[in-house]
Parts: C-alpha cells; structure tokens; sequence
C-alpha cells in the first residue's frame, strides 16, 4: 500500500540524493570527485533528519534539527581532513587517480 | 507535496548528477554548489530556518570553497582518459541496488508512520534564541566534543598537508 505524504518526497530525494552520491563515490577516479559524492551522501542524511524531525510527532522537541547541525559540522571537519588528506597524496604521489594510487608502500 | 518541492528536489537532484557525472572537476565543484543551495532552501521549507542558514554557511561557504581549492590545488592531476573508474559498472549496480532498497523501504513503510504525516503541523515557532538555550543546557556535552572535534581536524588537515621532510616546497 503506497502512501504519497509529503514525508515520502523528503525521503525519496534523499534516497535518490544518496544513490547519486554512492555511485560517485564508487565510480569516479579523481579523489575529490569521490569526496564530493561522500559529500553528497551526508547532506541526504541530514535532509532525512530534517524531515522526520518536521513531520514526526513532537516538532517543539529540537532533536532532530539539532541532530543536521551536529552532522553539518562533523562533516565539516570531514572536509577539511579529506581535502588536506588528497592533496598530501597529490604531492607525494603526483596525481590523484585512484586507479593509480593502488600500494600502500610508499 | 507543493510545486515549491517539487521545484527544489528537481534543482538538487540535478546538481547532485552533474556534481558526480560532469568531466570538468570545476564544473562539478559548481554543480556541487547548486545541491548544496537547493538542500539548504528545502531545510528552509521545512521551518528549519536555522539548519538551513547553516547549510549555506557551511556548505555553499565553506565546503565548495575548499573543494575548489583542493581542485586548483591538485591542477596537475587532470585526467587524459576517462573520468570513471575502470569498475565502474560494478559500483553503478551497487549503487542501482541501495536506491532500490532505499526507495522500496521509504514507500511501503509509508503506512507504519505517525499519523501527523500527511497532514504536517502548523510551522513549530523555533528562534534562535532557543536554539541556543538548547545548546548551552541540553546538548552542552555534544556541543564541546564537536568544539574539540573541530579544532583537531583543523590542525591534522594542516598537518597532513604540510610538505614532506626533505621535499623541497612546490
């Protein structure tokens, strides 16, 4: 029995958002093309939060809002040492093609 | 479901494709941008105004920025056969499989959610000045571990960046 209740769009555009950001993530050689698609992934998860927290039972409580910003920032953090962790890779390996960098011996 | 989300799922869903699909890593950093910006109007439209100012904070102002730079950065890396990996069908059927899960999950466990759905709440009247008696009372804790967590990333992502020892700078 499928049900089309605003909750369901928010959640489809998150699954979709999510799938899209997956197969980057697993199909792309450049390194900050795969982080931007775990980018992607995270920011479907908060819009799932938002979601549920807008219209689950108790919208007054905070808690699932609150939730997306505690994740926006951890992903924040996330960035920043991906980003450092490419570009340290670039210098020391001269490029960043995953499909290159395949040792893990220096 | 209202034109509005449908206006907004179509300017995110579509930026989130380019972002991953697109051969130009710059134009992806833009396209990248523009899901971040339909995301941060759809948490607007769902009364999380604050969570929504962040995203644009955070993401359309920091995060975009960083890629862009990491993408300058690394300019040298430019790619002279394809942009996708040679598994690459493999992790489009993953991929094609989670969605399907996904989608599956979301349209038949419709009927087992609260009955608000469907028929959402006047908008809940958060300010901000809530928000933050909620942060310095309730989630104080998670509030100083994502303090320290912030400070380390900052300094390991300057760390690893760094230049080798005995590597002259380039």
């Amino acid at each position: 029995m499928i049900h089309a209740t605003p909750l369901t769009g928010y959640l489809l555009v998150a699954a979709v958002l999510f799938a899209i950001g997956l197969a980057g993530a697993l199909t792309r050689r450049n390194a900050i093309l795969v982080l931007i698609g775990i980018e992607l992934m995270l920011n479907a998860a908060n819009l799932n939060l938002v979601a549920f927290w807008r219209y689950g039972p108790h919208p007054e409580a905070l808690t699932g809002m609150m939730f997306a910003v505690f994740s926006i920032a951890v992903a924040a953090a996330e960035a920043a040492v991906g980003l450092g962790l490419v570009i340290a890779i670039y210098r020391h390996a001269s490029t960043a093609d995953l499909d290159e960098i395949n040792r893990m011996k220096g | 479901m209202n034109a509005i989300f449908w206006i907004l799922a179509a300017i995110t869903v579509a930026g989130g494709l380019a972002a991953v699909t697109l051969k130009n890593t710059v134009h992806c950093a833009l396209a990248l941008t523009a899901a971040f910006a339909g995301l941060a109007l759809m948490f607007l439209e769902l009364d999380a105004q604050f969570a929504g100012f962040a995203q644009i904070l955070v993401y359309i102002g920091a995060v975009a920025i960083l890629v862009v730079f990491a993408i300058l950065l690394t300019r040298g890396a430019e790619q002279t056969e394809g942009v996708f990996s040679r598994t690459w069908l493999i992790g489009l059927a993953i991929a094609a499989a989670v969605f399907a899960v996904l989608a599956w999950a979301v349209l038949h466990s419709a009927a087992a959610l609260p009955d608000a759905v469907g028929l959402p709440g006047p908008a809940p009247a958060v300010t901000v000045a809530e928000i933050g008696n909620a942060l310095m009372g309730r989630y104080v804790l998670p509030l100083e571990i994502v303090a320290l967590l912030l400070t380390a990333a900052m300094i390991g992502a300057v760390l690893v960046a760094l230049h080798e020892k005995g590597e002259p700078p380039r």
